[in-house]
């Protein structure tokens, strides 16, 4: 007895901080979430009156969080397909045999390491909606000057101002600073495929294409499951980025769950706050368990 | 062992106990209190940080510090967001149970969310004490009396029907900047002068900004009783008038600015109007404080009138303090309420704030010819809450009809505006 609990007792106390702290923190706080999301807590008054999920049902019909979980969708989309497109062609870029790897990595690497809030306030001034064509347009600043300044000012356009797709302009700086972090997923992922494969592959007769075609892209898809995993969950909880650049809160043209959580929270409705944040769980949960189920039968095998 | 757990299990539970005391409040204690015998700290929650209105609150201190040398002021303000950032610190801090000794929070419907979450004392003996009834007026203390008793003192009045226009630019559209005009329609004919001489006619900011011009053209259109009774039920938002005046305000957007979205608050919006690239702002007085500190003069670099249509009308908001119910130090905090609610304390504050006072005793010969102009108009002008500034609607409300009027900003759908404002208020109104 004794001398079994030498062998786990360390152990157990080493790690009983951090699952006190993550139960109480991480564990506790969800359920009490989940109970606020089931009360009719809609004002500062405290009230624990249970409605059941009429929270989730109201919020589901309530055509502003129907919006906002639209521009969630085009969001994610977009980033996720911005950071795929250039993460795959910078690794790829940085694959071939050339001078100066090692300086063009550290380049598309280094935005990741500015926080959004920091980006955030650079991409406010770049992404200026006003455009050199628009009444007071000598005021404008940011990739509308620019445009205007190198003969492209046909391509101005108001950015995150536009109603139905402005939310796709928040996901540019997105794709900006999280390109180079795919980049750097999917070089590891080149470097992991032997050598020998590519000369076996050529001494077959192989062509370049199919080279790409049947031995290497078939070894990037676990590499590439990860990329969609890390930055779709990361699209979903985007709050910060969109808080930077975009001054007010409640802005219907960028709104998301978690801007909305933000601006229900603070008019004191916890019960609603409390269900978004329920929701956007859930959504996460949709993207990262199929995730860790397929790791874990793929480290069982 | 297991008996010197138990003990500390029992400790803990005492101290919860304890805590739940401390949350709950002793509303005795703070009756028998005198302010002058106070001592200690007084921790006053703000969100002055900056520019007028940071040195309104350190002019506020100076007589604080005069008037009670044995209490320190502890400044807790939070900075950022128009108040919302400090909004969430405080209603965590309440949740909490660890209130400070006093907070701001602006008079009328916002108050109302403290009130009922029975986070703050009522101060009507506190008012008989001091006699502020006879001092304030009787508007004012009308408004901030929720089912006869009255919870904060008002530091300050502000004005939110307020048009700050740029003198230049109205000549060089041929219009005379005495004259502005009295209606609507008058206003929008202007405006077309203006934009034929090439100048945005309006500037406007994001969101509250947007908010602030929807509220200014919905008291024009219907009329002070109109107005005051979107709030109350009386006036129906379905109703044709309310139709009406959402046109005029659609048509008042299209004068305005198109990055206003991006403006990241009301200071950019003044600020065109300061740098001639638009004619108008419709702004609260605090702009007053911004075009004094950036060395315009009044009448040869700008001008300022009601909104057209609003004459006689006082769009009003107060800021005001408060005694949270289990404030650590509820002496000092009378004592800070006292200062507050003094003439001397108003006349300090609101010569720094370019808002005017709320206490009628207090000297105001020094003040700015704008700040003249609001007081005489304050006695005078019937009187109406703001929308965007929380003093006609909680706050809930407020956040639901801003999103609306945010929408109508891409979209321009009236329709879909007032129907949308109709089921928000049918959800909120008692």
């Amino acid at each position: 007895m004794l001398k079994r609990a030498k062998t786990w007792g360390p152990g157990v106390l080493l790690l009983a901080p951090t699952i006190i702290l993550v139960g109480v923190f991480v564990y506790w706080l969800i359920i009490e979430n989940f109970r606020v999301s089931l009360t009719n807590q809609h004002t500062a008054k405290p009230s624990n009156k249970y409605v059941g999920f009429e929270n989730y049902t109201n919020l589901l019909a309530d055509p502003n969080f129907q919006h906002s979980l639209w521009n969630l969708l085009i969001l994610t989309i977009v980033f996720l397909g911005g950071t795929l497109i250039f993460g795959f062609l910078w690794a790829w870029l940085l694959e071939q045999p050339a001078k100066g790897e090692g300086f063009f990595r550290s380049v598309y690497l280094f935005p990741m390491s500015i926080s959004f809030i920091a980006s955030g306030v650079v991409w406010r001034w770049l992404l200026s909606s006003l455009q050199t064509t628009q009444p007071g347009g000598e005021r404008t600043t940011g990739l509308n000057r620019l445009l205007d300044s190198v003969g492209l000012g046909f391509m101005q356009n108001d950015w995150w101002s536009n109603p139905t797709w402005g939310i796709a302009a928040i996901a540019v700086p997105a794709i900006w600073q999280l390109s180079g972090y795919v980049m750097a997923l999917f070089l590891a992922g080149f470097r992991g495929i032997p050598d020998e494969l590519r000369e076996a592959a050529r001494i077959d007769g192989c062509t370049e294409w199919k080279l790409y075609r049947h031995v290497i892209f078939p070894q990037l898809s676990p590499v590439m499951l990860s990329a969609i995993i890390i930055i779709g969950h990361m699209s979903l909880k985007l709050f910060d980025l969109i808080r930077a650049i975009v001054p007010d809160a409640n802005t219907y043209d960028v709104q998301v769950p978690a801007t909305m959580m933000w601006v229900k929270y603070i008019g004191s409705d916890y019960a609603d706050a409390a269900a978004i944040g329920m929701i956007l769980l859930v959504l996460v949960a949709i993207v990262v368990i199929p995730y860790l189920m397929y790791t874990s039968r793929a480290e069982k095998r | 062992m297991r008996r010197r757990l138990s003990l500390l299990a029992g400790v803990a539970a005492l101290g919860l106990t304890l805590a739940g005391c401390g949350g709950g409040g002793d509303s005795t204690a703070s009756d028998t209190t005198n302010p002058k015998d106070a001592t200690g700290k007084v921790g006053v929650f703000t969100w002055w940080a900056d520019g007028s209105e940071k040195a309104g609150l350190d002019a506020l201190v100076g007589v604080f510090n005069k008037d009670y040398p044995n209490l320190t002021f502890d400044n807790l303000a939070v900075a950022g967001g128009a108040g919302s950032q400090a909004k969430s610190v405080l209603a965590a801090q309440l949740k909490a149970g660890n209130p400070p000794d006093s907070f701001q929070a602006h008079a009328g419907a916002e108050l109302q969310d403290y009130i009922d979450a029975d986070q703050i004392e009522d101060l009507s003996g506190f008012y008989k004490d001091n006699d502020l009834t006879s001092q304030f007026p009787k508007d004012l203390i009308d408004r901030l009396t929720v089912d006869g008793k009255i919870y904060s003192v008002p530091s300050n009045i502000h004005r939110a029907n307020v048009v700050w226009a740029n003198v230049e630019v109205l000549k060089k559209a041929g219009l005379d900047p005495t004259k502005p005009a009295t209606d609507l329609d008058g206003w929008f004919a202007d405006m077309d002068k203006i934009k034929a001489s090439g100048t945005i006619p309006l500037s406007v900011a994001g969101s509250w900004t947007q908010v602030q011009l929807f509220e200014n053209i919905l008291l024009s259109s219907l009329g002070s009783d109109g107005y005051n009774g979107l709030w109350d039920g009386k006036t129906d938002w379905k109703s044709a008038e309310v139709t009406t005046a959402i046109e005029a305000y659609k048509k008042a957007l299209s004068y305005t600015n198109t990055d206003r979205d991006s403006l990241s608050d009301w200071a950019p919006a003044t600020q065109l109007v300061q740098d001639g690239a638009a004619a108008y702002n419709v702004m609260g007085d605090w702009a007053e404080a911004k075009f004094e500190q950036d060395g315009d003069k009044s009448g040869v670099d700008y001008t300022y009138f009601a909104t057209p249509g609003t004459q006689g009308v006082f769009d009003f908001l107060a800021d005001s303090f408060t005694l949270p119910k289990g404030a650590p130090n509820p002496g000092g905090a009378k004592a800070w309420l006292t200062t507050i609610g003094s003439a001397e304390g108003q006349t300090a504050f609101n010569k720094v704030k370019g808002s005017i006072p709320a206490n009628t005793t207090a000297d105001t010969s020094d003040f700015s010819e704008y700040q003249q102009s609001a007081i005489k108009d304050f006695g005078q002008d019937k009187i109406v809450s703001s929308l965007a500034h929380g003093a006609a609607v909680p706050v809930a409300w407020l956040n639901d009809l801003s999103t609306a009027v945010s929408k109508f900003g891409g979209d321009q759908d009236v329709a879909g505006l007032q129907d949308s404002a109709a089921s928000i208020a049918a959800k909120y109104a008692k």
